[in-house]
């Protein structure tokens, strides 16, 4: 059986959305993180999915420059995270509240 | 996808291959030379940059339009003046960071890696001609940002920073990127030109509508336009100060880059739908930002607020264009690209003398700039002049970056850029009120401790050379206007 392209999207559409209302939502950095993550590989698989039905590599060339710049910036997001937890023993943003206007 | 993507033109990448040599060179001084010898890391960077700025006019001077990667990167007028552009403002953010890095004595060579890494980025910006160079581009720039944005990290407000400039910068390119891959699906390209050929007659999907909304406000994140600017002030307060010039400058100014070759090239046959939006998203920046800024007593949260207005103004020109009316756009492009010249040369003057201020008051709040005339009248001179000149006063260079903005909104000619010409006039009045407080606490009020500011060589010549580009090209408007005249993405578009 061919799943249909249609299918891909409305799945990829959805977990966007699960990113977006966990980023709004939830307040542990690491969540808000991997709900960023979330929304990016719901991206992977937009551009995975149109590229086949575009018949074209234009999609996947891109959904591999996302993988690797989302590598990147795993590397900096959880060094940040980790040193926030050592100058204050927590990972929640809402204790993130030193600068004030 | 051409099937040339591996050729590519050894000429026309000289530029970005000697930034990333010199970037790599600067990485490792520290390790294999030793912690004595990290005072040669900035002058090694300058000296990259100059040789990558003769590339650039060698490049320049050639004078033909090259391209590389099947046309995913390209070489022209429009990138040529935006390297140009770029490697200048790296020279002057290298100069601020001098003193201040060699005083912290740690992460030189990091920090000078980091820097170059994002000017690479930017240079690669204005040649992307493709969703995957764009993209590629942005994070170039925005990832060192992250990083340097956190360099005092002991320090936990520049951490805080850091990890709000952090998560708001992946989110932002989340929703960008997923609004991209929707453009790809209907278009079936990467290519901005291509693009713009397949969005033709699409004005009545709705979600391409809903994905070139995804892409305006993940844009919108990068160049800090309301309601996506909450981060800018607390990212730029927690940095180092020469980390904050470069965000308010260079980093804005490359979102701006890629914002003018999406919206110009690639949205153009949609203009009708987009640029209503982002003329609205304009007003209602620079009148928040104003607004924000008269209430700010922290010098460094005043300019981030000032810059967030100032980014208003410069999404003006975005709200005037219209599908295949070359005049107007043509215009509202070089009004862009003037006001990106003219904010760059005045904020990063006053951020020069913020900085050094900031070395002997590290609290950083205007009342410490109290009786700066007399403690140094220099210093206070230049800032007052950076200060007009962003208020919009003559002769100097803010007044035209308005003027040309001002007049393509009027040259429009409908009823809505009317509006957005009269924002810009009233905001300008707005914004003079702050402008001028600093500068009267500077000249009026007493000092309260006599001792003059001290800033160092780099510095005096960051901000004496700044004061002398501001004035001049105040007085001399032309040879501005014709700089940025001869480069446009208009005609050599779709």
């Amino acid at each position: 059986m061919i799943v249909p392209a249609g299918h891909y999207l409305v799945l990829a559409a959805a977990l966007f959305t699960v990113g977006v209302v966990g980023v709004l939502v939830r307040r542990n950095l690491i969540v808000m993180f991997m709900c960023i993550e979330l929304m990016l590989n719901s991206v992977n698989l937009t551009l995975v999915t149109f590229s086949r039905v575009n018949g074209n590599l234009d999609g996947q060339v891109l959904s591999f420059f996302v993988m690797v710049v989302a590598a990147a910036e795993v590397t900096v997001g959880l060094a940040l995270i980790v040193n926030l937890f050592r100058l204050k023993a927590s990972a929640d943003a809402d204790d993130v509240d030193a600068l004030r206007s | 996808m051409d099937p040339d993507v591996t050729a590519f033109d050894w000429f026309a990448l000289a530029p970005e291959l000697t930034l990333l040599a010199t970037a790599l060179i600067v990485l490792v001084v520290e390790p294999f030379l030793g912690p004595a010898r990290t005072k040669w890391v900035n002058p090694v960077a300058v000296v990259g940059v100059l040789a990558t700025l003769v590339w650039v006019v060698l490049l320049a001077v050639d004078g033909t339009d090259r391209s590389s990667f099947g046309e995913m990167f390209v070489v022209d007028a429009y990138a040529l003046l935006f390297k140009v552009f770029f490697l200048g403002t790296a020279l002057f953010v290298l100069l601020l960071s001098y003193r201040y890095f060699q005083e912290i004595r740690t992460y030189q060579g990091e920090y000078y890696f980091l820097v170059l890494s994002a000017f690479l980025g930017m240079l690669l910006m204005p040649s992307a001609r493709d969703l995957v160079m764009v993209f590629i581009a942005l994070e170039l720039v925005s990832v060192p940002g992250f990083v340097m944005a956190g360099l005092r990290k002991f320090d936990l407000r520049s951490n805080e920073g850091a990890m709000k400039f952090f998560l708001i910068g992946v989110l932002s390119v989340a929703v960008l990127l997923f609004g991209l891959s929707i453009v790809y699906g209907y278009t079936g390209t990467t290519n901005l030109a291509g693009i713009a050929e397949g969005l033709a007659g699409l004005e009545d999907e709705p979600l391409v509508l809903a994905s070139m909304l995804f892409v305006i406000v993940g844009f919108g994140f990068k160049i800090s336009a309301v309601p996506f600017h909450f981060w800018a002030p607390d990212t730029y307060e927690g940095s180092p100060i020469p980390v904050t010039a470069f965000l308010s400058v260079a980093s804005k100014a490359a979102g701006f880059a890629g914002l003018l070759q999406v919206c110009f090239v690639a949205f153009e046959p949609l203009a009708d739908v987009w640029a209503p939006v982002l003329g609205v998203i304009a007003v209602l920046t620079m009148t928040l930002g104003n607004l924000t800024a008269l209430q700010q007593r922290n010098i460094v949260r005043l300019f981030a607020f000032s810059s967030v207005a100032h980014a208003g103004y410069m999404i003006v020109p975005f709200g005037l264009v219209r599908p295949g009316e070359a005049d107007v756009n043509s215009q509202a492009f070089t009004a862009v690209l003037l006001y990106l010249l003219a904010y760059s040369v005045m904020n990063i003057g006053a951020f020069a003398v913020v900085t050094a201020v900031a070395r002997r008051h590290p609290g950083r709040q205007t009342s410490d700039y109290a009786g700066l005339g007399q403690r140094s009248p220099g210093l206070a001179t230049a800032l007052t002049m950076f200060l007009l000149s962003l208020g919009g006063v003559p002769p100097l260079v803010g007044l035209w970056a308005k003027f040309f903005v001002f007049t393509a909104a009027v040259n429009a000619g409908t009823a809505f850029t009317y509006f957005l010409a009269a924002a810009v006039v009233v905001n300008s009045v707005i914004a003079m009120f702050y402008y001028l407080s600093i500068a009267r606490t500077m000249w009026m009020d007493a000092p309260a401790v006599p001792d003059p500011i001290r800033p160092g060589l780099a510095l005096n010549f960051t901000i004496a050379a700044l004061a002398v580009v501001a004035l001049a090209v105040g007085i001399y408007p032309e040879a501005f206007a014709g700089f940025a005249d001869a480069s446009t993405l208009i005609a050599a578009g779709p």
